[in-house]
């Protein structure tokens, strides 16, 4: 293997290096929104809704937090850091080395998961602290914050790539990244909607993401765990090859 | 094997919007560029805004590619063997950019790690003394000054130890003290066996430090040589003098203008004669009268001026 081809390790410690150099503001500031929906939720919730027939509201919400933070920070982090470094043009100091686009990839992509798992973990440490989840299945519960991780750092690539303005990247993140997050059962079990939107839950690549995970702790899920795992896999496959291949062209970033 | 050529290299880019509403084409920067330079110059591309310089740098590194034709670093195609063509070069941009997370010493050892090299230190340390920025390894990079994240762009570009370095206007807007840092540095790294690339608008240093130059005019080469028969080609002489009035236009697009200072190039005593007969007849008082030699800047101004026909004289 050649010596440049190891390069795409600088850019992963680079990417995870700035993030953790705004730790407060990365890993801590998330960790306190979802303990502040926790404590609302939990405290409004609790007591008047039992899911699955057994498990509490604040229990139910926790892998629900938990995921929806994994995701939105593997999606800021790719993303944040492109569109940053575009618009200040420190980007040209990654598009002057020999890195490969996969190195690019497994570089952008690798540090939004290392995010995304970091402020996972410290969501659901302090989560654990109001209702003990239970943790079933817990390596179907890591596989999917990994794959979930791995499908929104890959958006977050394609988004920061895509994007000119802070504006665009905005719009991409509150009227689509968003949108699916809170839609996807992060709050409530899809079987306590009316059928029709059940369908629609369905469509939604993101309520695979979330159930799978949540399989993981109590073993209970609204779709087979399998059928999440196919969904969420393939997605992540047809979006990273959306990726690598705008990688390769230089798209929006070699003219 | 040259250290970079370029081959047949034009570069049009794409209209905007309103330019292709209105069936307007879009702009050649760049119209059969063919060069090379050898390994071990200290070469000088030289033109004016919108020359083309930029996007042919541009080229070089990666940033964009040809509409036609190829570049070559050390033999490696700049688009089929990026990697390798990539590994040869430094690249100095031309804008202040940097990363304002980290500090200096952390920037060159992740602009190492991208190439692969571990434990560089030695090295960056020594780029680090030789840049004199020894005492601000440790600073944050939004701290430094114009000059020093100046200083750390170069650092950056010689961190993987490239045969070629390519300085894309290194100098422009940084004080004298980084100058002469600069070019002490660079010098000594040519006299080393590397081959400089130097794009600027300061013709004192490309004269000063380049042996061979090329001139772009509207995305063409319009000279090529040896920076001394260059010099030789211009009129030997200038007439330098004050004045408060306007030449007459014949004169002012020879002329170098700066305030009151008019600098005319003239090959000898008839033509000096002659453009003092222009100016009376137009009834320009001059003062301060002399004669000096002509430098780059009256070939460049020269040059640019001129109708020529782009000569493409490699030696």
């Amino acid at each position: 293997m050649m010596v440049h081809a190891l390069g795409w390790r600088a850019l992963l410690y680079k990417e995870v290096l700035r993030f953790w150099k705004v730790g407060a503001q990365t890993v801590g500031a998330p960790v306190l929104t979802a303990m502040l929906y926790l404590m609302i939720f939990g405290h409004v919730l609790e007591g008047h809704v039992k899911v699955y027939g057994t498990v509490g509201y604040t229990a139910f919400l926790v892998p629900g937090l938990v995921m929806m933070s994994v995701l939105q920070n593997a999606f800021a982090n790719s993303s944040s850091s492109i569109i940053q470094s575009k618009i200040m043009g420190s980007l040209v100091f990654v598009l002057l080395t020999p890195l490969s686009h996969w190195g690019w990839f497994f570089a952008y992509v690798g540090s939004s998961i290392v995010r995304g798992l970091a402020v996972g973990l410290g969501v659901l440490v302090v989560a654990v602290l109001f209702a003990w989840p239970g943790f079933v299945a817990p390596w179907w519960a890591l596989l999917f914050a990994f794959l979930g991780a791995a499908m929104l750092g890959t958006l977050g690539l394609i988004a920061g790539l895509w994007a000119e303005k802070f504006d665009q990247m905005a719009a991409f993140q509150n009227f689509l990244i968003m949108p699916m997050t809170f839609l996807s059962g992060v709050f409530y079990s899809i079987h306590s909607l009316p059928p029709f939107w059940q369908q629609v839950s369905h469509l939604n690549p993101f309520f695979y993401m979330i159930d799978g995970f949540r399989y993981g702790f109590f073993g209970i899920s609204d779709a087979s765990p399998w059928l999440s795992l196919a969904v969420v896999g393939s997605a992540w496959l047809v979006v990273s090859a959306i990726a690598v291949n705008l990688l390769r062209i230089g798209y929006k970033i070699r003219s | 094997m040259p250290a970079i050529s370029f081959q047949q290299v034009s570069k049009t880019y794409a209209p905007s919007r309103p330019q292709r509403a209105q069936g307007q084409p879009g702009l050649k920067a760049l119209d059969g560029i063919t060069f090379d330079i050898q390994q071990g110059e200290f070469f000088g591309l030289l033109g004016p805004n919108g020359a083309g310089k930029t996007s042919l740098i541009s080229i070089l590194a990666g940033l964009s590619r040809p509409t036609s034709g190829s570049v070559r670093v050390h033999g490696f195609d700049v688009q089929r063997d990026y990697a390798q063509a990539r590994r040869h070069l430094g690249i100095v941009p031309q804008e202040l950019v940097f990363d304002p997370f980290f500090n200096v010493r952390e920037a060159l050892r992740i602009q190492s790690g991208y190439f692969g090299i571990k434990n560089n230190d030695a090295w960056i340390d020594e780029l680090l003394q030789s840049l004199g920025l020894a005492d601000k390894a440790d600073a944050n990079m939004r701290q430094l000054s114009g000059g020093m994240k100046r200083r750390v762009l170069v650092a950056q570009a010689l961190v993987h130890k490239p045969p070629v370095i390519v300085l894309d206007e290194p100098t422009a807007g940084v004080d004298v003290e980084l100058r002469q840092t600069l070019w002490q540095f660079v010098a000594r790294l040519n006299k080393a066996g590397s081959t400089v690339l130097l794009t600027t608008h300061y013709l004192e240093e490309a004269e000063a430090l380049c042996n061979r130059i090329a001139m772009l005019k509207q995305g063409r080469v319009i000279a090529l040589d040896r920076t001394s028969e260059l010099l030789k080609s211009a009129a030997s002489n200038v007439l330098r003098f004050k004045t408060d009035g306007s030449l007459p236009w014949e004169l002012a697009k020879r002329a170098r203008i700066t305030g009151r200072i008019v600098q005319l190039p003239a090959l000898d005593a008839h033509e000096v004669e002659q453009h003092l007969a222009a100016m009376r007849q137009a009834g320009v008082a001059i003062e301060d009268v002399e004669m000096r030699k002509a430098d780059l800047e009256d070939v460049f101004i020269d040059l640019m001026a001129g109708e020529q026909t782009p000569l493409e004289v490699a030696r």
